[in-house]
């Protein structure tokens, strides 16, 4: 057995851990954690496809800005109380979403099984050799600014559209009454920690 | 470069975590939850365009990872404003409360 056999064994199990652990975990923030633990696989994987860059790039852009990004919103609005997972708000829709998620496994795993390595067709190499005797990094960066230099400069504004709706989102529209201040600084959970004027005057 | 029995296992692997992430945007209602199985189902395709681009021996795959990410970014930070633009009008909301953005 390889060491790539092995990589992908250990990576395997964990990645599909860690998806398991987002899927099930009662708290927000376990989930959370468990998705870094399947980033961190799925980098460990491009890592194991000879995708340097990418691994690179996954670790940084997933688990050092999205997910805390994430982290960093559930902590701003508080929302680090366990789920309610045991009722089910529609009748059957568990058994419904596991069926079509066991339907989509099915239908590519029938396809990889009959097809085997044939599965995958194409022309090979159309648009740049993986291993044409240059870095990975070389040849990415190559077709990012010849190829697709186009595509690269939609996703510019791509980004801008999504900052600016970030932030349109995220501010505090006039008509809508805001949020009254907390008395204190200790008074910011949901139960008051202190009593109010009303309770205290009794 | 001939395709491997390994390459195809990735594949497979893709496709299992693709559901796994599918099964739970389906039945997960925290949106917070909702957006991080979105990212898991991302994840998946990335795996397999990075392994679609080792078997055919092409780098379009990892370039278009490259612009996955950066779609995911995008989604990823208007979906948090959508949250926190929610989560002010009814703290504790699920995915019900979305219509509570309706202008």
């Amino acid at each position: 057995m390889s060491v790539e056999v092995v990589v992908f064994a250990v990576c395997a199990v964990v990645v599909l851990l860690g998806g398991l652990g987002v899927v099930l975990s009662r708290n927000p923030v376990h989930s959370a954690l468990s998705l870094v633990a399947t980033l961190f696989g799925v980098a460990v994987l491009f890592l194991n496809m000879d995708a340097q860059l990418l691994a690179a790039v996954q670790v940084i852009v997933y688990t050092g800005a999205i997910v805390v990004l994430i982290l960093f919103v559930m902590m701003l609005l508080g929302v680090d109380r366990d789920d309610d997972l045991d009722t089910e708000p529609l009748v059957g829709q568990r058994i419904f979403a596991v069926l079509i998620g066991v339907g989509m496994v099915g239908a590519v795993l029938a396809v990889l099984i009959i097809g085997g390595r044939d599965a995958v067709t194409g022309a090979q190499s159309v648009t740049g050799e993986l291993a044409g005797g240059y870095d990975n990094v070389y040849e990415l960066g190559r077709q990012l600014f010849t190829t697709y230099v186009f595509p690269l400069e939609v996703t510019a504004g791509l980004l801008t559209i999504a900052v600016v709706g970030a932030v349109v989102l995220s501010r505090r529209p006039k008509d809508v009454q805001p949020i009254p201040e907390p008395e204190s600084m200790t008074d910011q959970g949901d139960e008051p920690l202190t009593l109010t004027h009303e309770e205290a005057g009794h | 470069m001939e395709a491997s029995n390994l390459d195809v296992a990735y594949l497979a692997l893709a496709a299992i975590l693709f559901a796994i992430g599918g099964v739970g945007l389906l039945v997960r209602r925290n949106p917070l939850v909702m957006i991080m199985c979105v990212e898991l189902m991302l994840n998946a395709v990335n795996v397999t365009f990075v392994a679609f681009g080792k078997m055919l021996n092409d780098i379009s795959g990892q370039v278009i990872v490259f612009f996955v990410l950066v779609v995911a970014a995008a989604e990823v930070v208007v979906g948090l404003g959508l949250v926190v633009a929610m989560s002010r009008r009814r703290p504790g909301a699920n995915a019900d409360d979305l219509r509570l953005l309706r202008g």
